[in-house]
Parts: structure tokens; sequence; C-alpha cells
């Protein structure tokens, strides 16, 4: 899931400095789970612009505003109240707000802080697991990721900064290394961690990446 | 006799690293240079040490060069990508700089220059292997160089480290990839010592133990945070009570190195610039 986080909201109200009129876009997928972008979190953005003197033309949450086809949907339903704004709030994450700038020809903001793609733990407590490289090594390091979870993307093993399990940029961090070790004996395969892992290609993660398969 | 001379030679080497400044005057740190010439094998120069910006110690390393001395690269993977450290190899190759120690890098996290993006592109095992391939002529995407590199490469290693097994693994694997000799983190405690030269006893490379002399106190307590290393209260009692500190951090160093003959190939001084104590050291051992 794409983790997110509620954008400061003088930031938010700084951005649509100018706009008298908005609509306000929420996403029924992830920012929903994170409850950043949900009907709640909807609800409550729209009640604050108003006490700021924004007129709110409409509010929905789109079921995810990061698919073309459901926003285009969307905009022909709302049309009446679309074109009424100035512009577009958007609770949902970096590929959302994108989506419907792209199909609404109108100003659109964020509302949230894009983070990482992670697990959830219990609400409110998300940690980050990929980091979408394009050249998934996690058959060789016991299913636990080095590049998304050792501070330095390490390869080959801890650095000498990880001590008693944890890392040396933060004590309340796990060495990834020492969790790939210990998944590793429970896995009985531990001759993996003494091979030697070459650089990642990275030219599988050159920016902008697409999948065009049909 | 140069550094890849006194490892092979020798007997008992002896490095030490100079920081270069944080600026462009070399003066102080030139003196410093200076007074370590005839005295050391090799002259270690950092790399942007705990992620603040210090001078290049490529651009370092080619003044040493041309001071009479035989400057140890430090390289790190923090800052620059495969393209960019081969490219700066290259480049020390050309200006003469013969040895190179292969580093991870602090992160950037606890330093005045945070905001920084780290790179690590490579990891240190990966680096060796990319420094290794140069000495054979190719570059890290196997095209040959128009002439190879000779460089004596080098690794370190934290023998403090809690689990030592993940060190100990990856120390193989930086051998395996064609480290010559180590640099250890700094050591203070013998026994520990001992016993990681013990599990490292089949390891085909040149052992050189890192020391700081302790000057004071308050360096004491700020080393005994550091991850992985090891002040023994009886030696933090001993600076406490010391009429001279430093005379007595230079005692301790030289009741250290010479407890640990046998299990080491040399010394690597890690002073903070403070080379004054380098000779001072080495007089007292046996």
């Amino acid at each position: 899931m794409i983790i997110t986080e509620k954008k400061d909201y003088k930031k938010i109200l700084s951005s649509l400095k100018g706009h008298d009129s908005v609509y306000v876009i929420g996403c029924g997928r992830c920012a929903t789970s994170c409850s950043t972008g949900g009907e709640e979190q909807v609800k409550e953005i729209v009640a604050k612009l108003k006490e700021d003197g924004k007129k709110i033309t409409g509010f929905q949450v789109i079921e995810a505003p990061c698919d073309e086809r459901l926003v285009g949907k969307f905009s022909r339903t709302e049309n009446e109240k679309i074109n009424k704004a100035e512009a577009l709030l958007v609770l949902g994450c970096g590929a959302g707000v994108q989506t419907v700038s792209d199909v609404i020809r109108l100003p659109t903001y964020p509302a949230l802080e894009s983070l990482f793609l992670g697990k959830t733990k219990s609400l409110g407590r998300f940690y980050e697991l990929c980091v979408m490289c394009g050249d998934c090594a996690l058959d060789e390091t016991g299913g636990i990721c080095p590049v998304a979870r050792c501070s330095k993307h390490l390869l080959n093993g801890p650095c000498g900064g990880s001590h008693k399990g944890k890392c040396e940029v933060d004590q309340n961090l796990d060495c990834a290394w020492y969790l790939i070790f210990e998944r590793l004996k429970e896995l009985k395969q531990f001759d993996k961690v003494k091979e030697y892992k070459k650089p990642k290609d990275y030219s599988r993660a050159l920016r902008p990446r697409k999948v065009e398969s049909r | 006799m140069t550094f890849k001379e006194a490892l092979k030679n020798k007997g008992f080497t002896v490095t030490a690293e100079l920081s270069p400044p944080k600026g462009e005057d070399l003066g102080e740190v030139l003196k410093k240079a200076e007074f370590l010439k005839g005295r050391v094998d090799g002259v270690n120069a950092t790399d942007n040490q705990r992620a603040i910006l210090h001078l290049s110690s490529l651009a370092f390393c080619a003044i040493l060069k041309q001071k009479g001395l035989d400057p140890i690269l430090q390289v790190s993977c923090r800052d620059r990508n495969a393209l960019a450290i081969s490219s700066d190899l290259l480049g020390a190759y050309a200006l003469g700089i013969r040895n190179v120690l292969a580093i991870t890098g602090d992160y950037p996290k606890k330093s005045l220059h945070h905001v920084v993006k780290p790179v690590f592109d490579i990891d240190a095992v990966q680096l060796i292997k990319l420094i290794k391939d140069m000495n054979g002529g190719k570059d890290f995407a196997e095209e040959a160089l128009k002439g190879p590199t000779d460089f004596t490469i080098g690794a370190v290693v934290n023998p403090g480290a809690d689990p030592i097994e993940g060190q100990i693994i990856k120390l193989e694997k930086k051998i395996d990839a064609g480290a010559e000799f180590i640099q250890t983190q700094i050591v203070y405690d013998v026994d520990g010592f001992k016993k990681f030269r013990n599990m490292t006893r089949n390891i085909k490379a040149k052992f050189l133990l890192g020391i700081l002399p302790i000057r004071s106190v308050k360096m004491a307590d700020v080393v005994s945070k550091i991850p992985g290393v090891h002040l023994p209260k009886k030696l933090i009692d001993r600076i406490e009570k010391a009429k001279d500190p430093v005379m007595e951090g230079i005692d301790i160093s030289a009741e250290i190195i010479n407890s640990l003959k046998g299990y080491i190939d040399g010394v690597h001084f890690m002073t903070l610039n403070n080379v004054e104590v380098i000779p001072e050291i080495l007089s007292k051992l046996s």
C-alpha cells in the first residue's frame, strides 16, 4: 500500500491562495486505509476550508484517483459541481493528484505527502518494505529487503555500525542485515549470506517507468 | 620503502590517518604531514568522514604524494556512484596514488550536512571488486581500460561489533573480492580483539590495529558511545585519575599494541590529527 500523511494545513491553504472555490477529492483505497484521505478526512478538511472562507463546490471520495478510467467517469457525473470550482484538492498520493490533474484540466493541489510503499502493522503504524527497484532479490535474503530496510541499501552484509541488532543511523531501527541473518538461519538457508551479490541493475529503475504489456 | 613494500616485507607496518581541512587552508595539516614523514609507512586521507564536508581526499592524497609520503586514498560509497568512483580512481592512479581503502561511509543523518542525498550505489564489497577488476584491466561494466591500475586494496572491519558473525562473513567477502590489508575500527578491548582474531585466523590479509589514543575524560565518554567500540571501565578510570591524561592515553595505546603482538601485522593510528603522539607510542613498543 502507498503510505501517505496529511500535509501541513497551512501549506495547503497557501497553495490554494487566489482560488475562492474548491472541489475536494478523496481516495477510497490507500489513503482511506491510512486514514488520510477517506470520507472522514475529506469532511474534516472541507469544514476547515469553509472556516477559512473557501467556497466548496462539492466533494467526493473516488474509489481510486490513480485510475484514469474511474476519474473520467467521476468527472462526467460530477461535471456541474467541478465546473463551478477554480481548483481541485486531492487527498491521495502523488499518482492520484497527477491522474486527476491530467483528466480534469483545472489547477490541482495535493493535500497529502506521499511517503512510501509499506505494510500496515496497526492503525497509524506503517513500515516501508519495498522501494520498487525492478530487480527483486528477496529470494536471496529470506524475504527481507536490504534495499528498502537497510539505510545504506547494502547487499553484501551489515556495515560496521550494526550493533546488537540495531542500526547506527537510529538505535530504534532494526538492522536489516541482522534480521536477514536470523531469518535465513530460521529457514535453514544461511549459506545464502555468504554469496557475493552483484551491484543492482539500476537501469531497471530509470524514471519515469511504465508497463505497456497490451 | 612504499606502503605496499612495508606490508610485504616489514613485519610491522605503521599507518596514520590525516583529515583534510574543512576549507582550502592546508597550512596546519601539511605540518602534520611533514611530521609523519619517515615515521609511518602510509598516510590515509579521510573521505568526508562522518559525512561532514572536508577538502577532497583525492586532492589531499595527490598533495601528500608531492610531499613525499605514500598516501592511502579512502573511498566511501556514500557520495559517489560507481561511475564517479571509477573515474576518480583512474585520476588518482594517474596522480601516483597506489593505495585505496574501501569503506561504506557514515550515514549523513547525524552530520551538519545531513540534507544531502546519500548515494550507496555500490557497497564496500562491490567497491573492492570494482578496484580489483580495474587492476585486471576492466571497468565495472567489464569493458577494457586503456591501461590497468595496480592499486593495493584495503578494507575495514569492526572487531567489536556484536554480533560479530555478520562482520566476519562480510570481511571474508571483502578478502575474496580482492582486499589485501585491513585497517580495523579503534580497539581498546584486548581480550575481545584476541577472540576476534582467533575467529579470523584463516583470513589471509594484513591486519593493522586501529588505535585512537584517549586524551581526556570527555573524549573517553564520546568514544565509549561509538557502537561496537568497547572502552573498558578500568581504562576510563586510569584517564580520570591521571595527572597527564594525554600521557596516560599514550601509555594505554602502547600497552594495547604490545599485548596484541602476534595477533596483528601493524597498527593504524586515528589520532584526530594529533599525530605528535605517534612516535611516543612507537618508542614504547616492545
